[in-house]
């Protein structure tokens, strides 16, 4: 106790005396990565301010030459047109981001209840020629959409998924279930399989054992697999814009990219549909930015 | 607590390995039976057949009276301890080992009168309310083996339970296993790839390799007489010198003009290996009656004892193992004296024991 209670005395004038002499080479070297770290910011983030800039100036100031940086007057007509029809309704974009937050929404959910069990089986089971099936698993995302989305566009023809959510739904789980069965297995590598062991001798089943032992083990794990898949599915364009053609299925993509062409463009209306469309990925990768990292830097640590 | 037979027991995975060729075991009521071999010998796939943790390729296995193939582990009543010990690392101490009475459904008195009995045994009092992040390793074995023994189980398979720990506290943990066991009279299995932990823990040992059972047998049959070369090879530190020898004149002769006494009923038109214990050799000064003329390669000074190598003009150096007090620098010429009895005898063609 009595020692303690020394630390606790001579640690405070200790902190106070020795650290200026450290932190004055420090504050030099902060002074310059703070000030190299904003130029790059200011850089880097130029376009998302002057899109944000944009999306609250009237018409004529968006057209105004010199640009205005400054003293424009602000208004949010834009966004209001972004929500709200020409006949007071509802407009073709807000139906454009509902059909997003769905086809988003539910091609993550899809590739997840598909991926993290196949991962989950990949990384327990002796299955016959694994490493090859895991890699024919990742080849299907070598090529690049847009290789594929004639034959397919074809396929949905056939079917009748053509122009549907359905369509758009499974083909982003498909295109993202690779990447969740890779990532999730890598998770799953990293919980012993003796508890379940333990848990198959104490009583249960193995799906019983996965569920109560394995399954909260890789919550962190499988938020961070989610974000990314939702953050694909959330921004694709190729596949949106080539099997969806009517306002009432098409996702936010296409649809802000409609807005470009014809005889003039509105830029504002431009802007805030984008600033609406960026927000929600942003505020989402934000609240779980620690699975995040988790997810990006799996692996780098061995143990 | 009862016996465990497994017969013809043949493991082999899907990818085409072959885990465990052939396993014939017959572990008594009561016993502590120690599988032993390296890595890959198939040790911990049998154990994990006998648990049901993988369901074997071909072979029985009883425990008790029940034929238990086709049994998930948690019909089988047997319980165990893992390497990594396994304890759910959300649960406290008192969960921990609670947990396994609470999902066979126990009534919440008998649940408490369990762990209460098993935390007294294996004096976890202060570590009641602690999770699995807040124990030591060895702490965290010793709820490890309370939670198995809660279950009060036929059986205890213990899995490499003591390579995590570091050598004090591994010797510790092995005496008190061995007089948990005894206490308990319970039928222990316990695998290991330590030599030291297989000898002053089991019963009886079964030496494993490439999935096949080479030798069982108590300690001290397993050290005397190795039932292979590769037996011989394994138990002991240093293990047992195997010189080439040929039967002449009556006695084992091998290469150098050592000499020793040959175990009756040879046959002659074998190639011979005699086994010889570097306890059963001795340095003498050059010239020692009945010792032929050697030099020190080089000697081991281990505080209790000196280990010397020793070229003997044989195709191999042999060790000698001498007390601290017999001392002599490397590169002296000496003596060298076998002072054991008969030694044990292989033939090189299959590998086994001859006589």
């Amino acid at each position: 106790m009595a020692v303690s209670v020394d630390e606790a005395v001579s640690t405070g004038p200790a902190r106070d005396r020795t650290p200026p002499v450290r932190r004055r080479s420090g504050r030099g070297r902060s002074v310059l990565e703070v000030a190299l770290l904003t130029v790059l910011a200011v850089v880097m983030l130029f376009p998302v301010l002057w899109m944000i800039e944009t999306s609250i100036k009237e018409n004529r100031d968006v057209y105004a030459v010199p640009a205005e940086f400054i003293g424009f007057t602000v208004t949010m007509e834009h966004f209001k047109d972004v929500f709200v029809g020409p006949d007071g309704g509802r407009s073709a974009l807000s139906v454009a981001f509902l059909n997003s937050v769905l086809v988003a929404g539910a091609s993550t959910v899809l590739a997840t209840l598909l991926g993290v069990p196949a991962a989950w089986a990949y990384s327990r089971f002796a299955v016959k020629a694994k490493k090859d099936q895991l890699f024919f698993i990742l080849s299907t995302r070598f090529m690049p959409p847009v290789v594929v989305v004639i034959p397919i566009f074809l396929m949905y023809r056939q079917v009748g998924l053509i122009d549907s959510k359905l369509g758009l739904i499974l083909i982003y789980a498909a295109y993202n279930l690779p990447f969740t069965i890779w990532m999730m297995k890598g998770f799953v590598d990293e919980v012993p399989a003796e508890y379940e062991d333990a848990a198959m001798l104490d009583g249960y089943t193995r799906l019983q054992a996965f569920r109560r032992y394995t399954l909260p083990l890789l919550v962190p794990g499988i938020a961070a697999t989610a974000v990314f898949a939702l953050i694909f599915s959330w921004n694709e364009f190729v596949f949106a814009i080539f099997l969806t053609s009517s306002d009432s299925v098409r996702t936010a993509p296409p649809a802000i990219a409609g807005l470009i062409g014809g005889t003039t463009t509105d830029w504002g209306l431009v802007a805030a549909a984008s600033v609406v469309f960026a927000l929600p990925v942003l505020v989402f990768a934000y609240l779980v930015r620690k699975h995040l990292i988790a997810g990006v830097t799996l692996g780098a640590v061995r143990r | 607590m009862a016996g465990i037979e497994v017969t013809a027991l043949h493991k082999r995975y899907p990818d085409g390995t072959v885990a465990v060729e052939q396993v014939d075991l017959s572990i008594g009521h009561g016993e502590l039976f120690v599988m032993l071999g390296p890595s890959g010998c198939g040790k911990t796939t049998t154990l994990r057949a006998i648990a049901g943790l993988e369901r074997q390729t071909t072979g029985d296995i009883r425990i008790g009276d029940t034929l238990v193939n086709d049994l998930p582990p948690a019909e089988r009543d047997i319980a165990m301890v893992f390497q990594f010990y396994a304890l759910y690392p959300h649960l406290k101490t008192r969960d921990n080992l609670a947990f396994p009475l609470r999902a066979e459904g126990l009534p919440k008195s008998e649940v408490l009168k369990r762990v209460d009995e098993a935390a007294r045994l294996m004096r976890l009092g202060p570590l009641m309310d602690r999770r699995p992040r807040q124990l030591s390793g060895g702490e965290q074995q010793r709820v490890a083996l309370a939670r198995a023994l809660v279950r009060r189980p036929r059986a205890f398979l213990m899995d490499e339970p003591l390579t995590n720990l570091d050598a004090e506290l591994r010797a510790d943990m092995r005496t008190e296993i061995k007089h948990l066991q005894g206490e308990l009279g319970a039928t222990m299995v316990y695998v290991t790839h330590d030599q030291v932990e297989a000898m002053s823990l089991g019963h009886r040992i079964a030496i494993l390799n490439k999935g096949r059972v080479e030798q069982i047998g108590t300690p001290l049959e397993v050290y005397d007489r190795p039932a292979s070369l590769f037996c011989a090879a394994f138990i002991g530190s240093p293990p047992m010198n195997l010189i080439e020898v040929e039967v002449a004149d009556g006695a084992l002769r091998a290469q150098g003009g050592l000499a020793l006494t040959p175990p009756p009923g040879l046959s002659r038109d074998c190639h011979l290996v005699a086994g010889v214990r570097p306890e059963a050799l001795e340095v003498t000064a050059p010239g020692a009656e009945r010792s032929v003329p050697a030099r020190v390669v080089s000697a081991e000074w281990l505080g209790d004892e000196i280990i010397y190598v020793v070229d003997h003009g044989g195709q191999h150096d042999v060790r000698v193992r001498m007390p601290p007090t017999v001392r002599f620098a490397a590169d002296a010429q000496v003596g060298l004296r076998h002072t054991g009895g008969t030694p044990v005898v292989y033939d090189v063609s299959t590998e086994e024991l001859v006589a």
